[in-house]
């Protein structure tokens, strides 16, 4: 065990990749001599030099595609957008090509590239640094969505994502960034499933990303009045893991899902869906959802918090799925 | 460089005129440059009949007019080397190796396609041949040979990546940023503009604020050269030197082939935005009548020679068809293959 923050697990998973394998290389905006915009390469520079530190120009488009060019050509790419409001330059190669390859080319040609963006609100960034499009990505058939919302997962999941031989995007929310903890020697996790990160019997309460801290906030106040809630963290958001969520709710027969995306849409929306059609008659209530409202992240910092999805918003969604 | 500077609403004309000199290759070269052409042009004649019979759907580009490009451009290129082109891409996939059977079952929709079917006319793929698509995105596929370039840059690996784009693709952001990264990291990209002065119904200077597009290279430090995209002896010789400039220096190179297509944009385009006397201009410089008529003019090819040629490629067509009207549709069973690499499974 030895204490360690969100950032220090992502930049210790990048540097073990960096060292275990030499076809691995990162890519992106300031990820060198800058030190990386949230300092994740900080360092690296030093250790592993240009060519595989690799500062590009402000081309968000050639660069995730060059990252799918390079991966097609035998190395496995990191590459690092700044953050998911400026990935839309770069949605063309993502989807048409990143996700697409391997099936048009009937089975020929697959991309085993990982691209990391920081993604989420909550820092008065204002409406055009403050998207949480994850369920945009989730909606794309061909790649793999990760949400690392633990250290545990910050510095596990990126290894498998590389071995993965398909595209995987992994999302870090802005907020975990500082986020310090005791994290164990020599961990491994899985990017396949959801995971139980707090067991209880009368609700189940899925979240992911930046916004399972504030799930788990909930129930620990939950608990004290008296609702015993299961959370949920979904940790891989496409493909969606029906099954553990599935068990849970065979269990507490009770739903809410929390998520950072405008409801409309969301990957929330894609949950409740799922669990309604395969276990209608679990349900002793209908579920609820706890999104961020419909309307561009504002920057004054009352109406953003108004705007994101707030542990007293959770809390009170519990009650009135329990009826309390 | 180019004279192509026309206003939109006066006719634009080849650059030069219709070459006559003896060509300057032996006769297997010069012989080979004909047939490669020949199989493109026989091939897509049948592609659009096939299509007008309903067998070919979607949407179907040809190249015709415009073989000299892929004939002289493939041939400077090793098997070793890496291709990535448009939609607009049977003639090169075809003479990376590809064969007209995998191709024609490819766009009947055939599992015996060389995409199993799944991509059709305009995503033709050959790992093996490094042809990397078939890319349907205008200037899509230039990040990717950026990429491409940059894995064999990063490994040792001493090989030239061409990528295929038309003058429209240049109006793309997608392009400017792929040449800046190019000529920063100094990859060693083969930029083959295949212009033929329309993206679809948009002629040049009615999108570009400068049609010569060679300067666009200049600014981005990479060296460039315009050429008579309708003479193969041309295309030729400029592709083998821009791919020897390529591999020896390691720096990308820019080479524009102004060429023309005779056909329309797809075969939903009802081709009105152009004058027919500019497309019967072209036609006097078509690539394969011409460069014929010189091979004969100098002794190197006989009209019987031209004519068993043409039975014989006929032939390949004939037999490419057959084979894909016998293939097989895949079972829909298997309809989610291929989104994901299977566990154990090939990646590249
Ligand atoms: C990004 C994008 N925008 C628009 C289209 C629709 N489109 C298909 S081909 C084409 C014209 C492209 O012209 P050019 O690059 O000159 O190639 P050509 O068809 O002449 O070979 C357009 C606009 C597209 N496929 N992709
Ligand atoms: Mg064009």
């Amino acid at each position: 065990m030895s204490r360690i923050s969100y950032r220090e697990a992502l930049r210790e998973a990048l540097q073990e990749a960096m060292q275990r394998d030499p076809r691995v290389f990162l890519m992106g905006e300031d990820v060198g001599r800058y030190g990386g915009t949230y300092a994740v390469s900080k360092g690296l520079l030093a250790e592993f030099g240009p060519e595989r530190i690799r500062d590009t120009p402000l081309s968000e488009l050639a660069f995730v595609g060059a990252g799918i060019g390079a991966a097609l050509g035998g190395l496995r790419p990191i590459v690092e957008v700044m953050t998911v409001n400026f990935s839309l330059l770069a949605l063309d190669q993502i989807v048409n090509t990143a996700a697409t390859l391997r099936h048009m080319s009937g089975g020929q040609c697959s991309v085993p590239l990982v691209i990391r963006m920081t993604t989420g609100a909550g820092r008065q960034l204002a409406a055009q640094h403050s998207h949480s499009l994850e369920g945009w990505y989730a909606h794309i058939p061909g790649i793999r969505v990760l949400a690392p919302a633990t250290l545990e997962d910050a510095r596990g999941m990126l290894w498998p994502a590389l071995e993965d031989p398909d595209p995987v995007i992994l999302f870090e929310h802005g907020q975990l960034y500082n986020v310090e903890g005791e994290l164990a020697e020599g961990v491994t996790v899985d990017i396949r499933s959801a995971k139980v990160r707090r067991a209880g019997r009368d609700l189940t309460l899925i979240a992911y990303g930046g916004l399972l801290g504030k799930a788990l906030e909930a129930a620990e106040q939950l608990a004290r009045e008296g609702i015993d809630v299961e959370v949920i963290d979904l940790r891989v958001l496409r493909p969606l893991d029906d099954a553990t969520l599935l068990a849970s709710l065979a269990k507490t027969h009770r739903l809410v899902v929390v998520d950072e995306g405008w409801k409309s849409g969301s990957l929330a929306a894609e949950v409740v869906a799922r669990l309604t059609e395969q276990a209608f008659y679990e349900l002793d209530a209908p579920p609820v959802r706890v999104c961020s409202a419909e309307v561009p992240i504002p920057y004054a910092k009352h109406l953003e918090e108004a705007a994101l999805p707030q542990v007293a918003v959770i809390v009170a969604a519990a009650h009135g799925v329990c009826g309390t | 460089m180019s004279s192509q500077t026309q206003t939109s609403d006066t006719l634009m004309l080849p650059p030069g005129p219709v070459p006559t000199a003896p060509v300057p290759f032996a006769p297997e070269l010069a012989l080979g440059l004909l047939r490669d052409m020949l199989r493109i042009r026989r091939l897509e004649e049948k592609c659009a009949e096939l299509y007008g019979a309903g067998q070919i759907r979607g949407f179907l580009h040809l190249y015709i007019g415009e073989e000299a490009v892929a004939a002289g451009a493939m041939r400077a290129l090793s098997t070793d080397d890496t291709v990535v082109a448009t939609y607009r891409e049977h003639g090169q996939a075809l003479l990376r190796g590809v064969s007209m059977r995998a191709i024609i079952a490819e766009m009947f929709g055939k599992q015996e396609g060389c995409s199993r079917g799944r991509g059709g006319s305009m995503h033709l793929f050959d790992a093996q041949s490094r042809f990397f698509g078939g890319n349907a995105i205008v200037g899509g596929g230039l990040p990717l040979s950026v990429g491409l370039a940059l894995a064999d840059r990063m490994q040792g690996i001493r090989r030239v990546t061409a990528c295929f784009f038309g003058d429209g693709a240049v109006a793309e952001g997608a392009f400017h940023e792929s040449m800046n990264l190019a000529a920063l990291w100094q990859l060693p990209v083969l930029f083959c503009c295949e212009n033929n002065l329309y993206a679809m119904g948009t002629a040049l200077p009615r999108s570009e604020s400068q049609t010569d597009l060679c300067l666009k290279a200049a600014s981005y430090r990479i060296a460039s050269r315009a050429v008579d995209g309708m003479d193969v002896v041309a295309t030729h010789q400029a592709a083998l030197e821009a791919v020897d400039a390529v591999r020896s220096t390691q720096q990308p190179f820019f080479l524009e082939f102004q060429t023309y297509r005779f056909r329309a944009h797809s075969m939903f385009d009802p081709d009105l935005y152009r004058d027919k006397a500019e497309i019967e201009h072209w036609k006097e410089h078509g690539p394969i009548h011409t460069y014929t008529a010189r091979l004969k003019a100098q002794g190197l090819l006989a009209e019987e020679q031209f004519l068993a040629l043409d039975v014989e490629v006929g032939r390949e067509v004939d037999d490419a068809i057959a084979y894909a009207e016998a293939g097989h549709w895949e079972p829909v069973a298997d309809l989610l293959r291929d989104v994901h690499t299977p566990a154990g499974g090939s990646s590249s």
